[in-house]
């Protein structure tokens, strides 16, 4: 069997998949980071709350509604979603003009709160969230055992980051999104609604961290905690990514979640730190990111 | 105006005598736990609960000890801890601290309780280190040990054909410490450990160490881990058919607020080590129901940790009583060496001169769901060890209190 320093190659391929599963998820989720900070310049860093909002919405609906996951990854992201655009109205529109750290004081204390309140009524030893009968057992693809589910957390990650990269990139409605953050009067003046836009953005890269807390709740534990540990991870991604960069952020969660997954193979007592040792060292050299339009 | 002096002075004498009788004696009590992270729900608020109630029970039974009991979150860190522990000891006049989840905080504290002469009641932290190598004078450890789960699940499971190990370990002292008690009793039981990979405390994805255990082909793939990082790890390997493949897992400390947010499903099957369980006997139960009121939270089930803090705080408190006051904190814990314990959820417990307390443990197994009657039927039993045998003898532990 070949190997490479000695894990043999097979062994080296699953975890190679293991970690675009797990970059999955940081794609996701620094996509809805990006577009926010793209698009709204605001840190936001009540986004791990709210994916664990959207794990626990899908609990829920399941245990009090009887709804179970396929609606739930429809019905989560709105509610959710909605939450994020009542948030910016009430709280963030006031912030806009001001410092950034503002922005970020604000939602790390409204993460706080949300955390908060969720670990109050549910416990932090996890709720239980099954796989959807569809998406159960898996394939055995030689070299290792695949879940079904994984496979299709990596399908519906690349078609929805990319979905959003081309929405964002190509249409109109995305370009007239870009120049109302560049030049918000002059938009303003040819008749954009520019406040409803941005609140539609908020709420739309809140829906994705949802999105991704639905997609997450059947594998990782949907406790309070998910949000909180996920969050520090996501924003190095999307520092190393460049901060207002799509394609930066869908790259670099992708990149960073295989080279965590080969951390954990070759050294794994450093999985946990190897990617801010990436950030530190791509700060050094670009400031601005990998991808970043920003100096 | 003699005749005053006189009355008065007699009056003087007999309040005198008086207090004499009745000696007040305050001690203040810290429950220093995990409030928020991944042991929370194995201890946190239910250990705080468990030793209001110890507070209360005992204040019935003595009118003239006045106990008080403080709280905080060591959030696992051991440098927010020894702040914490510092402050409670010099500033708030704490006198004992318990539980302390989470070996490396707990070993952190030892050496500031001896320097402060302080007591330290662990029912929390698992490593046998605690009262090995590493012992004090100032500490006492209820409830279990890394060396007590190895050799109950470990010896049993390999007894039971599961010869080769592979293990998933927490990448601190608690980890290792229960990964070496456990090869250790693997090896000397016939059975062979295939390999192992440590694993970063609180990690929510297992997928790629689950691989791992999966292609070394152990029959058994040990958890040296606790908490939100065990029920992660059964979550998963089920995920990625372990199972299936032939391969169990031996939870080595498992608390049964784990299995409840497991499910039988999952869970079913399971062997382990306790101490406690709340459905032992109408003993335990009742104490349950009364701790259930005092915590105050819907669908919770008390673990041994806490038990062991409504267990050992109890017994602090009548060493205290025996001492006289609770300022010294050596003094105190050479008493409970001493004396000998009795309480509904632990029988008979004993404290060595090691600062181990020695009580029966018992292997339990965890039932399918068609074998259980209600929310809270969980285990069965499935063998009892007792006490002087569950514990690691005294002369193995190289702790430096232990005279020859």
């Amino acid at each position: 069997m070949a190997t490479i320093f000695g894990i043999p190659l097979m062994a080296l391929f699953g975890q190679l998949l293991i970690g675009l599963i797990n970059g999955s998820f940081y794609a996701l989720l620094s996509l809805g980071l990006a577009v926010i900070f793209g698009m709204l310049n605001i840190i936001n860093f009540a986004h791990g709350a709210l994916y664990m909002l959207g794990a626990v919405t899908a609990y829920l609906l399941l245990n009090y509604a009887g709804i179970g996951y396929w609606p739930a990854l429809i019905i989560a992201p709105i509610v959710i979603g909605v939450l994020g655009m009542v948030i910016e109205r009430l709280l963030l529109q006031w912030l806009y003009k001001l410092d950034h750290l503002y922005g970020l004081l604000l939602t790390f204390g409204l993460a706080l709160i949300l955390e908060g309140v969720a670990r109050n009524y549910l416990g932090t030893a996890g709720l239980p969230y099954s796989l959807p009968d569809s998406l159960r057992g898996g394939h055995n693809l030689g070299f290792m055992y695949l879940p079904n589910y994984r496979a299709w957390v990596i399908a519906v990650s690349l078609v929805v980051c990319f979905g959003t990269w081309f929405a964002i990139e190509r249409t109109r409605l995305g370009a007239n999104l870009r120049a109302a953050t560049e030049n918000p009067t002059l938009v303003r003046a040819l008749g954009i609604n520019v406040p409803r836009m941005i609140t539609l953005t908020y709420g739309f890269g809140v829906a994705l961290a949802a999105f991704a807390g639905v997609m997450a709740a059947p594998i990782y534990n949907v406790s309070p905690n998910m949000g909180s540990e996920l969050i520090i991870v996501v924003f190095a991604v999307v520092v190393i990514g460049g901060m207002g960069s799509i394609l930066g952020a869908i790259f670099s969660g992708f990149g960073l979640g295989v080279v965590e997954g080969l951390t954990k193979v070759f050294y794994p007592e450093a999985s946990s730190t190897v990617i801010f040792v990436v950030m530190a060292v791509v700060l050094l050299v670009r400031p601005g990111g990998l991808f970043g339009r920003r100096a | 105006m003699l005749k005053w002096k006189v009355g008065l002075a007699a009056l003087a004498a007999t309040l005198v005598c008086g207090a004499a009788n009745a000696q007040q004696i305050n001690v203040k009590i810290g429950v220093l736990t995990d409030m928020a992270s991944l042991y929370a729900d194995d201890t946190g608020l239910g250990s705080v609960a468990a030793a209001n109630l110890a507070a209360k029970d005992f204040m019935k039974g003595h009118p003239n000890v006045k106990v008080e009991v403080v709280s905080a979150d060591h959030q696992n860190k051991p440098d927010v801890a020894t702040g914490i522990a510092s402050k409670w000891f010099d500033v708030d006049h704490v006198d004992m601290i318990t539980d302390v989840p989470t070996s490396s905080v707990a070993l952190a504290l030892m050496p500031v309780a001896a320097q402060k002469n302080k007591a330290l009641i662990y029912s929390g932290p698992g490593s046998s280190d605690i009262t090995g190598s590493k012992c004090n004078a100032n500490t006492v450890h209820w409830t279990y040990d890394t060396w007590m789960l190895a050799n109950g699940t470990g010896k049993a499971i390999v007894k039971n054909g599961g010869d080769t190990w592979f293990f998933i370990t927490a990448d601190y002292a608690f980890g290792h410490a229960l990964e070496r008690d456990t090869s250790a009793v693997v090896k000397a039981n016939g059975g062979k450990v295939l390999g192992a990979v440590s694993v970063p405390i609180n990690n929510s994805d297992f997928s790629s160490f689950l691989l791992q255990a999966q292609q070394s082909k152990a029959k058994i793939i040990g958890l040296a881990n606790a908490g939100g990082d065990t029920i992660n790890a059964i979550k998963q390997g089920a995920e990625f058919g372990i199972a299936a493949g032939g391969q169990k897992f031996a939870g080595l400390l498992i608390f049964a607020p784990d299995i409840k947010a497991l499910g039988l499903k999952a869970a079913q099957g399971l062997m382990f080590t306790e101490t406690f369980y709340w459905d032992m006997n109408d003993g335990t139960r009742a104490w349950t129901k009364r701790w259930d009121k005092e915590r105050n939270a819907p669908g919770k089930l008390p673990s041994m940790n806490m038990a062991g803090v409504y267990s050992g705080t109890l017994a602090y408190l009548e060493a205290v009583v025996a001492v006289g006051s609770a300022k010294d904190g050596k003094a105190v814990v050479d008493k409970m060496k001493t004396m000998s314990f009795k309480d509904p959820l632990f029988g008979t417990t004993t404290v060595r001169a090691d600062g181990r307390g020695i009580h029966p443990a018992y292997l339990f197994e965890v039932k399918k769901p068609e074998e259980s009657k209600g929310p809270g039927d969980l285990y069965k039993l499935r063998a009892t060890i007792p006490a002087d045998e569950a514990f690691r003898p005294l002369k193995d532990g190289g702790c430096p209190l232990v005279k020859g």
